[in-house]
Formats: C-alpha cells, structure tokens, sequence
C-alpha cells in the first residue's frame, strides 16, 4: 500500500501535549466552578441580591418614611401611590417591608453564621472525638435545650435591653443546637468509614481529618439544615422583638409584619400576603442556592 | 452495652439537676414575682401571701426544699392557680399534648420520609419539584400563622371541622397538621437529600447488578441507610414540637400542657416553671438516650466501632 | 420499650376520647321542652373560686352566677335586697343593721344564716387565709388591723352575728358606697359547716357548695366550667337559665371563630381590627366599663417635673383618631380622669358629666405655646425620652401613634420600649422610665377608686407625685358626712390632677361583647362580669 508521507505531518513537541492534565485544583476552586455551572444556585443569588438591594436602598426613592403614621388613612388597599397597601397606622407597607428586610436578612445571615460555625464545629467535635467528650458535650446540648428560652431572653432584656445585637446574642445561645446535634449524628458514621481510615493512614492530623475530610463529606444535611431553620431564626426574631428584647417599634422585621398581618387576615389579607411573600422567597433562593453549594461543595462529586 | 446504660443513666440525672438549678436561678433572677399586680397589693397582705407560699424565705431554703420535694416526685403547688398543683398540672396536660405531639410526629414521619425518598428516586422530574415547593412552603410558614390559616378557611369557612377546642375526634385534625407541617417539610428535605447521596453510592449499583428488583433496592438498602439524619433530627424534633405546642395549643384553645410553658414563666409561677421544665427535661433526655440506642442499632457501623 | 407504650397509651387515649366526644353530641331522645343553656366564654383558667380570694374578672363572672350575697343589682343597675330583706342604718353611718330572709338555703339544704356571714368576712381578712383582696374588707371596723396581725382576736372585728338571721356591721368610717361594695365577691358568704372542715373546699366540683342561682355542675381544668340551675335557691322561680358553660379560651381570634361557627354564644375579647366589619354587621354589643387608658409621667425626673411639660404632651395628642381607628370600640376620649358611669351625690347625675372636660382633644396650638414657655420652643434642645408600655399589640399600636403625634405637632422625639408584663411592673413601681403606659378598672362604682390612686402614700401611686392638697381632700372626702359634701372635695381633688397632669388621660374603655341575639335580660356589670340570674333564652328566636 503506497502511504503519501504528505498526509502526515511530524508531531512538534508542544508542551500542552506532552500531558493535557487539569490544573490542580483545590477544594474551594473546584467548588466555586461547579457553583457557577448551577443556574439555579445562581439563580438565587441574584434574587437574594436584588431582595437586599431592595431592602438596603429601596427606601432612598420613596416619599414615605417606615414610622410615619396617618391614622385616617388606615387599612387602604394597594394603590398606585402605596402599592403595598397601608398599615393600621396608615403608614406604607412598601417601605416597612424595605425596611424589615434589612432585619430579617441580617437575622438569617446572622443565624445561619451561628449555625455554621458553632453548630457545626461543636457537633463535629462532639461526633469526632467520641467518648467521654462527646457524652459531655451532649449533654450541655441537652441542658441548652430545656432550659427555658423565654426566661433567658427576658433576663437578657433586663440586662442588655433592647437591640439587634442582643438578638445575635440570644440566637448565639440556643439556635445552634439542633445543627450540632444533626452535625454529631453524620459525623459518628462517617468517622468509621474507609476513607477516614485512609486519611488517618497517611498521617492527617485530627483537624484535618475533620475540617477536610469529615466535614465537607456532611455538607448535604448542614445546608439543608442551615437553610430550613432560617425561617425559624426570622420568626424567632420577631418573637424576641415582641418580648422587648430586640429592635423596637415602629421599627418592624418581616416577622413582625407578619405576626402583625396575621391578625387581620380575614380582614385585610393583603397585610399578610407581602411580608410571607418575602420570606417565601428569601427562603426559595437561600433553598437554591443551597443546594448549588451542596453540589459545589459535596467532595463526593468531584470530578 | 449495660455499662453504656447505667453511665448514661447518671449522666442525665445530672443533666436533670442542673437544669433544676439553672431554671431556678434565673426566674428568680429577673424582676416580678408571683403576685407582683398593676393593682400594687398592700404590704401587709403581700406579706400574708409570702408567707403561706413561704416566698419570705431565703432563697437557698426554698431551693432546697424544691430539691427535696423534687426527689420525691411532689413539684408543689401552683402560685397561681389555687385549684391546681403542679403535679396536677402536669397530669391533666401532657397526655392532651403527648398525644397532639405524637400524631403529629406520626404524621411527619409517614408522609415526610416516603415524600424524600419519592423525590430523590425522581430527582429534578416533577416529583421532586413539587416535594420541593411544598417543603419550602411548610418551613417558611410559622406555626401561627398556619394555624390561624386553617382555622379560619377549613374550620370556619368551609365548616369542614370545628375551628377550635378539644374532646372529639374531628377538633385533632388541625392542630396536629399545623403541627406536623414544619417537621414534615424538614424530615423530606433531609431525607431525599440523603437518599440523593445513599443512591450515588456504588453499593446501590452492585444491588441492581445482582439483580435485585428495585423496590428491594429501593426499601433494603437504600431507605435504611438514608434514614440516618432522620434519625437524628427526631431529637430536636421532639423538642420542637414540644414547645411548638403552646402556639397551636393557644390557638386551637386545647388544655394541653404546652401553654404552661410560657404564661407560668409571665406568671413568675416558680413552682410551675420548675415542674413544667424539669418534666420537659427529662422527657427530652429520655427521647434523645432512645433515639441513640436506635440509632446504633440502624447503622451497624456505629454499633461495630462501638463494642 | 417505651414508644410501644406510648402507642398503646395514645389508642387509649384516643379511644376514650371518641367515646367522651360522642357521649357529648348525644341529644336527648325524648321531645321534652329543649333545655335552656348557652356557652360563656371566661377566656381563662380562674385563679381562685373562693368567693374570700377571687381578684379577676373570669373568676367573679363565674362566682357572682353561683353565689348570692346581702344584695344584689338588679336589672336596672340598681341595688335590690337580695338575702338581706331588709336594713337599717345608723344615724352616723357606720352600724348597719341587716335582717336576712328566713329559709334561704345553700346548695347542699342547709340554711344560710348571718353566722354565714360573719365566718365568711372574718375568714377574708384573716392573714392566714392571704388572700389579695383582703384589703376590699378594710372598710369594716379593726379589719386592716386584723390582717395586718396588729390585732389577733378576730371578734374585735366590726361584723357580728347577733342571731341566726340578724348581722350588724361595724365601719371604720362612713360609706356611702358601702352597699354596693357588698356585691362584690369578697362580700359573698361561703358555707361555714363545709368551709371549716375543708379548706380546700373551692379546689373541686365535688366539695363547692354554693348558695346562689346556679351550683357548680362540672370543672375541667384549663377547658371548662358547667354550672347549673340549683333548685335550692331561695329565688329559684326567677331563675330560667338551666345550664351555663364557662369557656376558657384565650386567643381573641379563636374565640370569634368560635362564636361564628356556633361554639361559643357570648364572646368577650373581640380583636379590634375585626370591629369594623362586626360592627357594620350588627354583631356587636358595646358594654360599658369603668376605666381609664393613661399613660404615666415620671415626675420627679425632668424635664417631667415641670407642668407645662407634662400639659404639652398631654394636649398633643388627637384621642379621637385614637379611638376611632386603632381601638375602634366605641372608647369616649377621656378629657379627665375619672369615667363616665359613676354616679354622683344623687342618682340621676354622673361623676364625669357634672365634673365636664378639663382640655380639649387635639389642641396642638396651646401645647406648643406651653412647650415654648417651659422653654422648648419648637422641641429644640428636648431631651430624647423613652415611652415604656408592656408587650400587647393594642399598646404598641396606640405608642406608635403617638411617639409620631408628639414629633409631629411637638418636635420632640421618644424611643418606644416594651418590657414583658412584670418587668415592666417592676419598672413602674421603681420609677425608672420616663413616660409609661397604664390602665386602671374601677373596683367600686365610686370616683374614690380612681382619685385615692394619687395620694402621696399610695402604693399604687407610679408617678412620684406629692401634693399635699391633694392628699388633704381626699381625706376629706373619706370623713365626709354628706354625700354632697364629699362629691364636691372629689370634684376639687380631680381638678388639682388635672391641673397639675401627672398622667395622660388618654380613653375611657368599654367592653365589646357578641352575644347570641336569643340570649336576653342578662346583666352586663360596668366593672366587667355578667349576671345570668334573670337572664332567659327566646327559643323562637334562636330555632330561626
């Protein structure tokens, strides 16, 4: 067979040919590209984007001021001049929702801060080390969880008074335990898995082991988690501000307008319907993007 | 697996007395007690009640009297309410609320652990989204507003049950829904997330390629292993729903147990607040030691390392 | 294993109350004339049903419906003779004389005589018993020694039964308002025979004797209580009702869910932002009820010390919008202190209408001049202060209005504070806020229930307010000997308040109520309980 040398051409040595390799990525870089692969995750983000810009910036083009009241102009339907509807002081829902976003939001970030970096690390502790360590930290989760939560905020209310900051405090004190304790569970089966074998055998620290290993293979349950008990955290919230500790009238969080709105649901349901649509979608981003960050982040699915 | 028990045993009466202590010192640590009224009572009657209560002694007295009273199973009586004791109380209450709650967790699980594993098997098809949406619905809305809701549109509206009260069959249905909603979404989001990752797994493979069919897969091996977080969110669960309670037992006007929680602590009832916590307190311990015994069961690993 | 027994308890559970949910619903089978009953709703579990220690308002609706006492309103608003059937009064007006009906009887068949009484009064007062309203039999001769324990021998006390059907009563001072103190629960005899053998007589359905137009049926904590027709009363031919339920739901809401599905007749704690449309419906019932909403100054801190302050703020605020948007209950502004509905020296004038407005609503222009006078023209330079309520809706709300009234119309601005209900007692009573919110009920229908608050000694006094004048005409007022003579030193004493307004009045309340339109002639007290004794049921009306 007579081949044509002209149909072959002599390979240069290039360099990108010698090996096509992928740059070695680690962790977190591998994880920020799968998250941008997921439209959805990305999806919420902006909307969460937009709801804070909404909430940070919204009121600076409105007329009306969030404490203003005008008692005869209570309870009006949404118009065109307060496309929200009027509350039953007369003051423009639109620009009390603005204003309790920046509340409620700052609350979930908060909480979820909390549930992430006490729960999480004090549930992996407690389920790595085992023993005698995990029965007593446990047991402190226990003793947290029935004391009663109403007493400890009245009593911070008498001590610290009203405030945002005082609401960081009473969620740093309580929030975080159901995170641990689900945190505790995954990680006491993980811990006798073959790669946490393999990982101890090649000389990982106790750290490492956890925060590299155990850790992120526990990210499915920690987002769902996370993200399911925002909610709560808003509600909670606005339980506390009820109580008196926490930010005070007419200073008004979703939660707030909403327990405030629920009253008049027969009546006035509009009052209800905008700040649970709020949350209902806070909560349907934080929920995307959540599960953008499971698929980004789970070790198990890298490729 | 005795030495487990008896060490575990200890170590809740522990928790139990710390509890006791820390609840005591902080209700009488903030401001108001029992009989502190907008209409200021004359000294001399306020002294008369103090006394009978023996609210005029020094509060380390009256802790020890409370422990030594506890011990023997005996709370006290009620500050406010004269007709009842503590004991009382909690008598008449918690089989209303035991039972609200465990319907309720009934609920939860039965409909939340199959709706997962529904919506992991079918992920990203309209199963799953639909599992998805009202998941998040029932996690965004609050007990009391839920509750308000289906009073006011099933009870009332539709006239489908009564709106409110207790003592037939019927008035159970909507309380126990609203309680059971949050629970239900979670237990389903938890469990199709982990069966998602159960079904990833090279085990489910080499199940099929045996040739096993798939509801065999599916129940065997799939569902027992991703019921673990399920598993361990039935503590919290429990305790969630237990104070849960108090806003859909408030709302549906039930004589459960739950409301004591909080009015006895607006109450300053100190007694009440101590029996009411230490009860909660060892319901909860109790429920956590028999979710860990289950739980090691489950998972043999856990027993394996264990042992 | 402990949740196989939880289950099989909760089929218990479950299985027992299907069988009492249907032991409920049967309805009698044989066509008798229907039984007359109706459901009441208390809103809450009672605190005590001892006629000596009951303080609130569920608790005397349910004992005023089970017990009788000397006399009794009747329909009218009246005093009428009930077990006393008749009195004399001596020349001083301190010894009344009461003689009792014979053969009225307690629940139980055994005769209520004076000796009744007298154990009931003396049991009130005394120490050992502690009960708060101890202090509503002070006005008895020795009484506030004995409680106090200055005295122990309970028979120097002024209450003496001279025979079985005879009762002579002791004051301290003259009363005119003694009679009507009598109705009040405190007042009510319990049954000497059972009550010295038992004392935890009131605990149970079982041991509760009574001797008034209903016995108690049934009381199951936390739900409810049932009362009956007791056939032993001595007025039992005036008594139509035979059966009244005593709910005791709390929740405003569920109650008027209640009601509108049939499960409650007579609603008491109607949600203000559902007045509107019941109102517009007809379904409402405006009840009066002798009371003030105010809101208190701290006087001893300034820039609250001075009075041109306090009647800036004061005249700032427009009550009117008030009451007709955020309350809605048919609240008359209050422009003074002491309600309508109380009568003055003689029957047909009222307290609050012969004594007039002290300012008008909403008179922002004075309120500036007074601001600027005391030296804050136009708000500049007032000091920022806290206007501290407890937690509740309604007193967030009406806060709110007026922290932006004061801005608006003063200049000035305050943070709102809310505490939870007993800290902020607390902090009331210790003085540390500026300006806080408060609401008095009368106790009595006379205008010394709500003027003796402000004397310089009273306990009930949260303003720091001293003024010796004012404490003088009050005392005057007590030692009175005419009933004209003493309207006129209250009318006084009300003026020295309102001159120097240590308090804002803001409304004076009522109580909105929804009630069956069947259920008739029942008495609505103005101090906020319900008399069922003639009360009856239109069977047509309520067939329809």
């Amino acid at each position: 067979m007579e081949i044509n040398p002209k149909l072959f051409e002599p390979l240069e040595r290039k360099e990108e040919t010698t090996s096509k390799v992928l740059p070695s990525l680690n962790y977190w870089q591998d994880a920020w590209i799968r998250l941008k692969k997921s439209k959805l995750a990305i999806a919420g983000l902006i909307i969460i984007i937009f709801i804070g810009i909404f909430s940070f910036l919204g009121p600076v083009f409105l007329k009306s001021k969030y404490f203003e009241t005008s008692l005869y102009n209570a309870y009006k339907s949404p118009t065109l001049e307060h496309p929200f509807g009027t509350d039953e002081l007369g003051r423009d829902v639109l620009v009390r929702v603005m204003y309790g976003g920046r509340i409620s939001l700052a609350v979930g970030f908060a909480a979820s801060l909390v549930n992430l970096l006490i729960g999480v690390v004090y549930g992996g502790l407690s389920g790595y080390l085992g023993g005698k360590v995990d029965e007593i930290m446990m047991r402190i989760v226990d003793i947290l969880y029935s004391l009663p939560v109403l007493l400890i905020v009245i009593l911070l209310m008498v001590v610290l008074g009203p405030g945002l900051v005082n609401i960081f405090i009473a969620l740093g004190i309580s929030y975080w335990t159901g995170m641990a304790r689900i945190v505790r569970g995954q990680i006491l089966s993980l811990k006798e898995q073959e790669f946490t074998l393999a990982a101890r055998m090649i000389g990982a620290t106790k750290s490492q082991i956890l925060f590299r290993h155990l850790i992120p293979n526990t990210i499915g349950p920690i987002i769902v988690t996370a993200t399911f008990q925002i909610p709560n955290a808003i509600f909670f919230e606005s339980f506390l501000s009820f109580i008196g500790l926490g930010v005070s009238a007419p200073m008004a969080s979703w939660g707030v307008l909403a327990s405030d709105g629920i009253r008049a649901i027969r009546a006035y349901p509009y009052l209800i319907f905008f700040p649970a649509i709020f949350i209902c979608l806070t909560m349907l981003s934080f929920n995307f993007l959540g599960d953008g960050l499971r698929d980004a982040l789970d070790p198990r699915l890298r490729r | 697996m005795s030495k487990f028990v008896v060490q575990r045993l200890v170590s809740m009466i522990i928790v139990i007395f710390i509890v006791a202590t820390l609840t005591f010192m902080l209700a009488h640590a903030i401001p108001g007690g029992p009989f502190t009224k907008e209409k200021a009572l004359p000294e001399e009657v306020l002294k008369n009640i103090e006394e009978r209560y023996q609210l005029d002694k020094p509060l380390i007295v009256q802790y020890l009297s409370f422990i030594g009273n506890m011990l023997k199973f005996d709370f006290g009586p009620s500050f406010r309410y004269e007709a009842l004791t503590v004991n009382d109380i909690i008598r008449l209450g918690f089989p209303v609320s035991a039972l609200l709650g465990l319907i309720a967790i009934l609920l939860a699980l039965s409909l939340g652990i199959p709706a997962g594993a529904i919506a992991a098997l079918y992920q990203n098809m309209w199963q799953d989204n639909l599992v998805m949406i009202f998941s998040l619905i029932g996690v965004s809305i609050p007990s009391f507003i839920l509750a308000t809701f289906l009073m006011y549109f099933l009870g009332l509206r539709l006239d489908l049950f009564p709106p409110a009260g207790w003592g037939s069959f019927a008035q159970v249905i909507l309380p126990s829904i609203t309680l059971a909603a949050y629970p239900i979404a979670f237990i389903a989001r938890i469990m199709r997330s982990s069966m998602v990752e159960v079904l990833r797994q090279d085990y489910i493979k080499v199940a099929y390629a045996k040739g096993l069919k798939s509801s065999g897969v599916i129940i065997k091996h799939a569902v027992k292993n991703a019921i673990l977080p399920v598993i361990t969110y039935l503590g919290p669960l429990i305790a969630a729903i237990f104070t849960g309670s108090f806003v859909v037992e408030q709302i549906f006007a039930i004589p459960g147990l739950g409301k004591y929680f909080v009015t006895s602590i607006y109450d300053r009832d100190y007694t009440v607040i101590l029996g009411v916590t230490v009860f909660y307190c060892i319901l909860l311990v109790f429920c956590n030691f028999i979710v860990d015994i289950i739980y090691s069961y489950i998972d043999p690993r856990i027993r394996i390392a264990k042992s | 294993m402990k949740s196989l027994q939880k289950v099989f308890l909760g089929i218990l559970i479950i299985s027992s109350l299907i069988l009492s949910g249907c032991g409920q619903k049967t309805v009698s089978l044989k066509k008798e004339v229907p039984l007359q009953k109706f459901v009441y709703n208390i809103g809450a579990e009672p605190q005590y049903l001892d006629p000596g220690k009951a303080t609130g308002i569920p608790e005397f609706t349910v004992i005023l419906n089970l017990f009788d006492g000397l006399v009794r309103y009747d329909t009218n608003n009246q005093i009428k003779p009930s077990i006393a059937e008749k009195w004399d009064i001596s020349k001083d007006q301190t010894t009344y004389k009461f003689y009792l009906k014979k053969g009225v009887k307690w629940s139980n068949g055994e005769p209520v005589t004076a000796h009744d009484f007298e154990y009931s009064w003396k049991r009130a007062l005394s120490p050992e018993l502690g009960s708060e309203y101890a202090y509503q039999l002070w006005y008895l001769k020795n009484g506030e020694a004995y409680t106090s324990k200055k005295i122990t021998d309970p028979n120097q006390i002024g209450v003496k039964a001279l025979d079985d059907y005879t009762l002579e009563v002791q004051l301290e001072s003259p009363t005119p308002y003694f009679l009507s103190l009598l109705t009040f629960t405190t007042y009510l005899p319990v049954c000497k025979n059972v009550v010295e053998k038992n004392p935890d007589w009131a605990k149970s359905k079982d041991t509760y004797i009574s001797n008034g137009p209903f016995k108690m049926k049934d009381w199951i904590h936390n739900d409810k209580i049932i009362v009956e027709k007791n056939s032993n009363y001595w007025d039992s031919e005036a008594v139509k009702i035979d059966e009244i339920t005593f709910t005791m739901v709390e929740s405003g809401t569920t109650e008027l869910a209640m009601f509108e599905s049939g499960q409650i007749d007579f609603a008491v704690n109607i949600p203000s932002v559902e007045l509107d449309r019941l109102k517009t419906e007809g379904k409402v019932t405006i009840e009066p009820y002798i009371g003030t909403y105010y809101y208190l100054f701290n006087t001893t801190k300034p820039p609250f010390n001075d009075k041109r302050v306090r009647k800036a703020l004061t005249f700032a605020i427009d009550r009117k919008a008030i009451v007709e948007n955020i309350t809605k209950g048919g609240q008359k502004v209050a422009l003074a202190f002491v309600p309508y509905g109380i009568q003055d020296a003689t029957t047909d004038q009222d307290f609050r209408v012969k004594g007039g407005e002290f300012f008008t609503d909403n008179n922002v222009q004075e309120a500036k001049a007074l601001l600027a006078d005391a030296g804050y023209p136009g708000g500049k330079n007032f000091p920022k202060f806290k206007l501290l309520y407890n937690t509740s809706e309604a007193h967030k709300s009406i806060a709110e209005a007026i922290q932006q009234m004061w801005k608006k119309n003063l200049g000035i601005e305050c943070e709102l504070t809310n505490q939870e209900w007993k800290v902020y007692l607390d902090s009331r009573s210790k003085l540390q806020f500026d300006v806080a919110r408060a609401g008095w009920i009368g106790d009595y229908p006379d205008p010394t229930t709500f003027l003796d608050m402000f004397i310089s000694t009273s306990g009930n006094n949260d303003t720091g307010w001293k003024n010796t004048q004012y404490d003088d005409l009050i005392l005057k007022a007590k030692g009175a000997k005419d009933d004209w003579l003493r309207m006129t030193f209250l009318h006084q004493a009300e003026e020295i308040l309102m001159d120097e307004m240590p308090i804002i009045p803001i409304y004076f309340y009522t109580r909105p109520t929804m009630v069956k339109p069947w259920l008739k002639n029942y008495i609505s007290s103005p101090l906020g309980y319900t008399d069922f004794k003639w009360a009856y049921i239109d069977e047509k009306l309520k067939s329809k």
